[in-house]
């Protein structure tokens, strides 16, 4: 199915700043804003909430952290005991860089991949490229024109009147 | 830009001068009481205990005195040398998001010549209470007492090389800062960038000579105390202590202005980059701590693991208690407590965090010597006490003194613009 899409083409980054709150102010959803490059301050613009994705770090690097001591205490301790160097086969201060390790290694990839699937993000993704000057000089403001929507000259307005240089439609396939 | 000055009122000052009194008066009580041997009687069972083999001298009230000094000394002195660090590091870097802040770690650096002055008398008074290697009969080959690992040292630790030694750094310090200073405060009043970019030259400049003598003066002042001892790490381990600490001093002394009303363009994003220097510089210095640590424990060497033995269950078990305190308040609390974004943007618990630091370094700094010289003997009470607030006062008069000479917004600097909009 076809999706349909105004798009504002703006080339002023504060301009596009105050657009976008002055076109969410108007009750318009805003589908995606494309830019050559991270803008300050725009996530809170767009209303966009934090990541948790924090959160779910500290639960990887916990678990890493928690695998590693279970790991080296059984294994040296229990599993096949021996002695190295004269120490106690549990030698803490000896596990810490392997668990500080595997806390890392836990955590970054953890992070990853649940990046990866919270956002869908998998090799056969196609995502729509918009209007490619986004990916140069320009920011590209898409909202998706529901069904049923028919007054698009109001969208148009609308945009053009919080300074886009220019308007365009476009439809992608889904 | 607007031009804030900082009034410290009679009341503040008044509280310094009290911070001092008090402290004078626990000292004064703390020496009375070691002097006429109060609390001496468990000495006297401890060396009927011991059979009297080994004669047990307990320390001596001035010796007590004196190390205390040092160690305050050395601690705030530190603070003061990182204030002058921080902003040289920050102009080498081209910062542009701690220029509101800059003048607070600027003026740490005026206590550098008290810190100065303090440590050569101390030294020359005391040295032989604190430093084990200035006694004469340890180089000499005919004494009994005669030391041969103490006397291959001598060509680096002997009086008058220390003594110069300590003289250069802190001229080299005060040199550095003065300059600075200077730099800075002509900047507020000529404006332009020229000033600007002699600051980056000079701050270069600094960051070599620092190199160079914040390991050493950590050998010299802290090291060289176990002077048996010896750990590679032991340089970084002192400047990883300074470094948080002042960190945590910076922070805490922009969040207390911040309070009072000053500081008025700073916000969270400042904040929150403090709290992340606060947060990454405990974990450095932990990772510091353990690397020393592991290795002399892992290969458990006889004149390397006495160190640790000492402060590990020696003195039965005196220093134990102070071993993993310093890791918890140092690394757990810190750790736990700022990792998340909300808690490095809120004053309330950077406050929290970085009292705990300036307690837990003083207390590193503690077990860094004091079994070296107190022994068995080390107390807490109120000579400790008493002398942490008199350096603690005095330390706050001259920084608020020296904070209140110049703006506390350096309103020609080029960055400022940037640091206002700062965010993160």
């Amino acid at each position: 199915m076809n999706k349909k899409f105004v798009l504002g083409i703006y080339d002023d980054e504060d301009v596009l700043l105050t657009a976008i709150e002055n076109v969410r102010a108007a009750g318009t959803k805003i589908y995606e804003v494309f830019s050559p490059f991270p803008i300050h301050g725009i996530d809170d613009v767009l209303g966009i909430k934090r990541s948790r994705l924090p959160i779910a770090a500290f639960f990887f690097g916990l678990f890493g952290c928690s695998f590693a001591l279970w790991m080296q205490i059984w294994m040296l301790g229990f599993d096949w005991p021996m002695i190295i160097g004269g120490k106690p086969h549990i030698a803490l201060p000896a596990f810490i860089p392997v668990t500080f390790e595997l806390t890392v290694l836990f955590a970054a990839h953890g992070m990853v991949i649940t990046f990866f699937i919270v956002t869908k993000l998998k090799p056969s993704t196609k995502v729509p490229v918009f209007d490619k000057r986004s990916t140069d000089d320009k920011f590209v403001m898409a909202i998706e024109v529901k069904d049923g929507v028919t007054d698009i000259a109001a969208l148009n307005n609308l945009l053009r009147t919080n300074g886009a240089i220019e308007v365009n439609q476009k439809e992608v396939l889904k | 830009m607007t031009e804030e000055r900082l009034i410290i009122s009679r009341k503040t000052n008044n509280k310094f001068f009290l911070m001092i009194a008090i402290g004078v008066v626990l000292l004064i009580v703390g020496i009375v009481a070691m002097a006429l041997g109060w609390g001496e009687d468990h000495h006297a069972v401890d060396a009927a205990a011991h059979g009297g083999a080994v004669a047990h001298e307990p320390a001596t009230w001035t010796k007590r005195l004196y190390i205390n000094l040092w160690l305050n000394n050395v601690y705030f002195t530190g603070i003061a040398l990182i204030g002058v660090f921080f902003v040289t590091v920050q102009y080498v870097a081209y910062a542009g998001w701690s220029v509101l802040i800059k003048r607070i770690p600027e003026a740490l650096g005026y206590y550098l010549p008290i810190g100065g002055a303090v440590m050569l008398i101390v030294f020359l008074l005391g040295g032989h209470d604190i430093f084990h290697w200035t006694h004469d009969y340890l180089y000499d080959i005919n004494n009994p007492k005669y030391d041969p690992i103490i006397a291959g040292k001598k060509s680096y630790l002997n009086f008058g090389f220390f003594l110069v030694r300590m003289v250069v750094y802190f001229g080299l310090w005060i040199l550095f800062f003065n300059w600075l200073r200077r730099n800075s405060v002509a900047e507020d009043l000529q404006g332009g960038t020229s000033y600007y970019h002699k600051s980056i030259r000079i701050s270069a400049m600094f960051l070599v000579v620092f190199g160079v003598t914040s390991s050493m003066s950590a050998w010299d002042w802290v090291l060289s105390i176990d002077t048996h001892w010896f750990s590679t790490m032991f340089g970084w381990y002192v400047f990883a202590s300074w470094w948080v600490s002042g960190l945590a001093a910076i922070t805490l002394a922009v969040i207390i202005l911040k309070q009072n009303g000053y500081l008025k363009m700073v916000n969270a994003n400042h904040l929150h980059d403090l709290g992340k220097f606060c947060f990454a510089f405990s974990i450095f210095w932990t990772y510091i701590w353990f690397s020393q640590f592991m290795l002399y424990w892992y290969a458990n060497m006889p004149e390397e693991v006495i160190y640790f033995t000492e402060r590990l269950g020696g003195y039965e078990g005196k220093y134990l208690g102070i071993f993993f305190a310093n890791l918890i308040i140092n690394f757990a609390f810190p750790f736990l407590v700022l990792m998340t974004r909300d808690a490095k943007r809120q004053m309330i618990m950077l406050k929290l965090v970085t009292i705990a630091i300036l307690f837990g370094h003083w207390l590193d700094f503690y077990l860094m010597m004091m079994p070296g010289t107190m022994r068995g003997d080390a107390g807490f009470g109120f000579i400790e006490v008493g002398t942490a607030l008199v350096f603690l006062g005095v330390f706050l008069l001259t920084f608020t003194k020296g904070l209140a000479k110049a703006s506390l917004v350096p309103v020609n600097h080029p960055f400022l613009e940037e640091s206002i909009h700062h965010h993160v």
